[in-house]
């Protein structure tokens, strides 16, 4: 949970400043979401801005997730969860899903291919 | 263009990546992050939250004298267990004033293992409420500590009034092999739960 509004004063709520003090994301992305980017998106990032072109660059060749994301660029969480679900919205990121929260069957598969995937380690 | 079924690593296209999560829970220097670096195929990274801490541990916010941000620090690791599937583990913060960020944590994990320390058991009973009111399946890890006392693990599920469907296990959380045991059992429990309930017509937990 962030801040529900940016807060003009402080050093600390500064990073708002890159989602232009928004700090609510068009839609909601979970941690542990992967997201991709093409060599194409990571070229067309460029013209979306540094923090953006740094996110794309992230996650070209390798999937990260939300929580890499931030990791790798340094930024606060709530600050790459906007920036992120802009670059989704804007087709210069591809948002992988994360577990279906529904399902018996879809969750019973995954929770099986992790139970073997555990097993192999 | 639809980069939908871009996949970096060459495969196949058509179908997504999906990734999973268990979260690793306990008090304060419990070791949390030993043992996510135990099987983690990265160093664990943390990533930060910032909050308003104005209500944060504080009966009536309205006592505060002006809002302050405080960073909150979460530590993960990950496991790539094939080309479109991939583990994360997430620590959650120790300090208790921090719980309301469990929530997202906890928010689709698969499950969750609770680390208590034996040398500091009564740390383990706030995590283990915060789980017991929730509809996440989890287990309990004992870590061994060099030098601390050593109990049966039937003494602290008493000790803790951990209830007879929780599976508890003892665990070393440096060790690799060890950690995995915990982690088997966290996905094998869930299934089990997610099993049962689904038998008599529940819906499907998450979080």
């Amino acid at each position: 949970m962030d801040q529900r509004r940016a807060d003009p004063r402080g050093a600390l709520v500064r990073p708002y400043a890159v989602t232009r003090g928004r700090t609510e994301p068009r839609q909601d992305i979970a941690l542990e979401a992967v997201l991709t980017a093409s060599p194409t998106q990571v070229a067309e990032s460029r013209f979306a801005g540094h923090d953006k072109h740094r996110i794309a660059t992230v996650c070209e060749g390798r999937a990260q997730s939300l929580a890499e994301i931030a990791a790798y660029t340094r930024m606060p969480l709530g600050v790459a969860r906007v920036l992120v679900a802009d670059m989704v919205a804007e087709s210069l990121l591809t948002l992988h899903t994360a577990a279906p929260a529904e399902g018996f069957e879809e969750r019973m598969e995954l929770l099986g291919r992790v139970l073997s995937g555990l097993r192999r380690l | 263009m639809d980069f939908a079924g871009y996949d970096p690593a060459g495969g196949r296209p058509g179908r997504g990546i999906v990734s999973a999560k268990i979260v690793v829970a306990g008090g304060f220097g419990v070791g949390k992050t030993t043992l996510v670096g135990a099987i983690s195929e990265i160093t664990p990274l943390t990533t930060e939250a910032l909050m308003t801490a104005a209500g944060v541990g504080i009966d009536d916010p309205s006592k505060v004298p002006g809002k302050e941000t405080t960073t909150v620090a979460m530590d993960f690791g990950r496991i790539t267990m094939a080309q479109d599937l991939i583990l994360y583990l997430f620590g959650t913060p120790g300090q208790t004033r921090f719980w309301f960020m469990w929530d997202e944590i906890i928010r689709g994990a698969v499950g969750a293992a609770v680390l208590v320390d034996t040398r500091r058991i009564t740390d383990a009973f706030a995590p283990l409420d915060y789980f017991e009111n929730r509809n996440l399946p989890y287990v309990v890890a004992l870590n061994k500590f060099d030098g601390a006392p050593q109990y049966e693990a039937e003494e602290v599920r008493e000790a803790l009034a951990i209830s007879p469907q929780v599976p508890l296990v003892m665990t070393d959380a440096r060790q690799r092999d060890s950690v995995k045991q915990v982690l088997v059992t966290v996905v094998e429990h869930a299934m089990l739960r997610l099993q049962s309930e689904h038998g008599r017509g529940f819906p499907t937990p998450v979080g």
